[in-house]
């Protein structure tokens, strides 16, 4: 069953692994920071993702912009529709038990499923293109696209300021406070109300550079396309340790090398592609819930 | 003299009960017999019921167990398939298949309905026994991912046996046996079973566990048995929902068992309230019946003549999905919160509402008063 691949090819799906993984990436950290602050699994955030898709398209395809004015006007535009998502569906809830909040998310993202439906219509449609990351390099006998060289560099500076932001800032400081504990951080003078938001922003603006990036990987959107890069971001985050932004990009690199390297050792398993992170999760949850690299924590009664 | 009051209230609501049972076996027959409401309506009304056996078996696992489960699209895949295949006649499978043959076993096999039903049910609740092994050590929006993840993990297995499922084509010619005597008649099983359950010392137990699971630990309520116990029956009536859905619909294929059915059911279990029997059994007639009637969203319409809505696919959802925040967002207990209904309250019901606008009035006139 199990199938050698040549050198070429291991090399090849080696560097799809991290390109892939570094999408992962870029959204988990978004379910990472979210749960950290609020303790909630935000259903919402692949469909943030596939809105900015939407942003993305729109801004190329009906104002005609070029691709350096319209992606980060998307990934900007992506950036408030978190804090209004946060501040319209989330915040009247913050002192309603835990469940409300998690059927809060599932009925956002059913929202925006169905708004996308009626406002950008079901019907396929295709990612602008940008010719020069669509070029090939070749490198002996392995023909990688410069796009495949391209996201791994762009996810590891916007982590790299990500982690900057978090761990030298004030506003980092408050965020790290607030995931700690809410009440303290109030008397302390933190506005967390307002750092929520700032998280919700951040969360979105980073889903938002990842589906930019995965719409020049995988170029056909419809409403429906969030849902699963979603799914699986949620469950690299869970593997790496949910609330730990290492976490989520260690968890991510590992999810993105499973499932491209199940696909090339086991052919005959790769119609089963999409369960593997399931499979995953479920492996994780039962023999270390915390994740790879989350504390443990004991059930307060 | 109290308890004679009391029984005679017992005595009036049965009588009540029963009268209400005969009216709507009265109006079925009409329905059935003389086409009453025509096929259109009497289809809507077949789907509402087969909807409320799915919210209410939601509803048992996450109402009155309190376990978030979103896992309910792959048992109903489950139920849906093994029913169908059982119905579909013999000769009529072969011509389906005509990619990839049918699995000798699976051509062959065939059975009535009732226990094909039955059958589907039961799979599907071995299923759930299955993954509940694993997945019910966890709580909260865990279980919620994980039972979601093996909602998927079904319908990804659904579309890749072919021999067995045919695919991605799904099934077609669905014999329609599921008239509206057996969705009614199976909704109202399932109500009774649910009422008589949660006068059990069961269905005390999984209130308990929903209220506060250490204290229900610590009487001596083992919390994985009872929660496997709800899983698995939540999953069979969720499976016997599927089976008869396949055959109200006619056709089914993997697409159809999208987890954004799960958020559909759950957009009925929340809208008539998380623990009320009643609750599903009314927010599932009126989702699926007011669906049905704002079909005109997606047909365009014009509000007074003057301003013209183009007819636009999925507005009806969106409309849908705005409700539902708003329920979500301002009565979180939906209509009837953890209530059910009771011939009692609806008699107190008017005088109910009688105080309350006696109330606002009063408050209202103490506020005037104020500002002089």
């Amino acid at each position: 069953m199990v199938q050698w691949p040549t050198l070429y090819m291991f090399l090849q799906s080696m560097a799809n692994a991290i390109s892939i993984g570094s999408l992962y990436a870029l959204v988990a950290i978004g379910y990472t920071m979210v749960y950290g602050i609020l303790r909630l699994i935000n259903f919402a955030h692949g469909d943030i993702f596939m809105m900015s898709m939407y942003f993305a398209f729109y801004l190329v395809a009906a104002f005609a912009l070029p691709w350096y004015i319209s992606f980060p006007l998307a990934i900007l535009a992506t950036g408030i529709m978190g804090i209004i998502v946060e501040r319209s569906a989330y915040r009247p809830l913050r002192d309603a038990p835990r469940i409300s909040l998690l059927i809060s998310s599932i009925g956002v993202s059913y929202l925006f499923q169905n708004f996308a439906v009626v406002v950008f219509s079901g019907i396929q449609k295709q990612f602008p293109q940008v010719p020069f990351l669509q070029e090939m390099v070749v490198i002996g006998k392995v023909r990688i696209q410069v796009l495949t060289f391209v996201m791994p560099v762009v996810t590891a500076v916007f982590v790299a300021a990500l982690l900057f932001l978090v761990n030298k800032t004030k506003v980092g400081m408050a965020m790290r406070a607030s995931s700690k504990d809410f009440e303290t951080s109030r008397l302390m003078g933190i506005d967390v109300n307002r750092i929520i938001s700032v998280t919700f922003a951040v969360g979105s603006m980073l889903a938002a550079l990842g589906a930019i990036m995965w719409g020049l990987k995988y170029p056909k959107i419809d409403p429906y396309v969030g849902s699963m890069p979603g799914l699986k971001c949620f469950i690299a985050a869970v593997i790496g340790g949910i609330g730990n932004i290492n976490g989520a990009v260690v968890g991510a690199m590992l999810l993105g090398f499973i499932e491209i390297m199940i696909v090339l050792f086991l052919p005959a398993l790769s119609a089963y592609k999409d369960a593997f992170a399931f499979v995953a999760l479920i492996a994780i949850l039962l023999f270390r819930p915390t994740g790879l690299l989350g504390e443990k924590k004991a059930d307060k009664v | 003299m109290k308890s004679n009051s009391s029984n005679k209230k017992m005595g009036l609501s049965t009588i009540l009960t029963i009268a209400s049972l005969i009216g709507i076996v009265v109006l079925l027959y009409m329905i059935d017999q003389h086409g009453f409401l025509g096929s259109y309506w009497t289809r809507v009304l077949r789907l509402s019921g087969v909807y409320a056996i799915s919210a209410l078996s939601m509803n048992l696992v996450n109402g009155f167990t309190g376990q978030f489960s979103l896992g309910h699209a792959g048992f109903m895949a489950i139920g849906a398939y093994v029913t169908s295949l059982l119905i579909i006649p013999t000769p009529n499978k072969a011509i389906q298949y005509y990619v990839t043959p049918v699995l000798d076993f699976v051509g062959k096999m065939h059975a009535p309905f009732w226990l094909a039903l039955i059958l589907g049910g039961l799979l599907a609740a071995i299923a759930a026994f299955f993954i509940g092994f694993p997945v019910l050590r966890l709580k909260g929006d865990y279980l919620a991912i994980a039972t979601l993840g093996f909602s998927e993990i079904i319908r990804i297995f659904i579309t890749n046996l072919i021999p067995i499922t045919n695919g991605p084509m799904g099934l077609k010619n669905i014999p329609a046996s599921a008239n509206i005597w057996w969705t009614t008649g199976i909704c109202t099983l399932t109500v009774v079973f649910m009422l008589r359950l949660m006068d059990t010392s069961y269905g005390r137990a999984i209130k308990a566990i929903r209220d506060d699971e250490t204290a229900a630990e610590a009487m001596g309520i083992s919390l994985f048995r009872h929660k496997m116990m709800a899983f698995m029956m939540g999953a069979f009536f969720a499976g016997v929902s599927g089976g008869l859905i396949a055959s109200v619909v006619g056709t089914i294929n993997p697409g159809f068992f999208r987890f954004t059915l799960a958020y559909e059911i759950l957009l009925i279990v929340v809208l008539g309230g998380l623990g009320s029997i009643t609750g599903s059994v009314v927010g599932a007639f009126v989702l699926t019946i007011s669906r049905e009637w704002l079909r005109f969203l997606d047909n365009g319409f014009s509000i007074l003549g003057i301003i013209k809505v183009p007819p636009i696919a999925g507005m009806r959802m969106l409309f849908f999905s705005v409700l539902l925040m708003i329920v979500i967002l301002y009565s979180r207990r939906g209509l009837f919160g953890s209530n059910e209904f009771t011939w009692a309250g609806l008699f107190a019901f008017p005088g109910k509402w009688k105080n309350k606008a006696a109330n606002l009035f009063d408050s209202a006139k103490q506020k005037a008063g104020r500002k002089k």
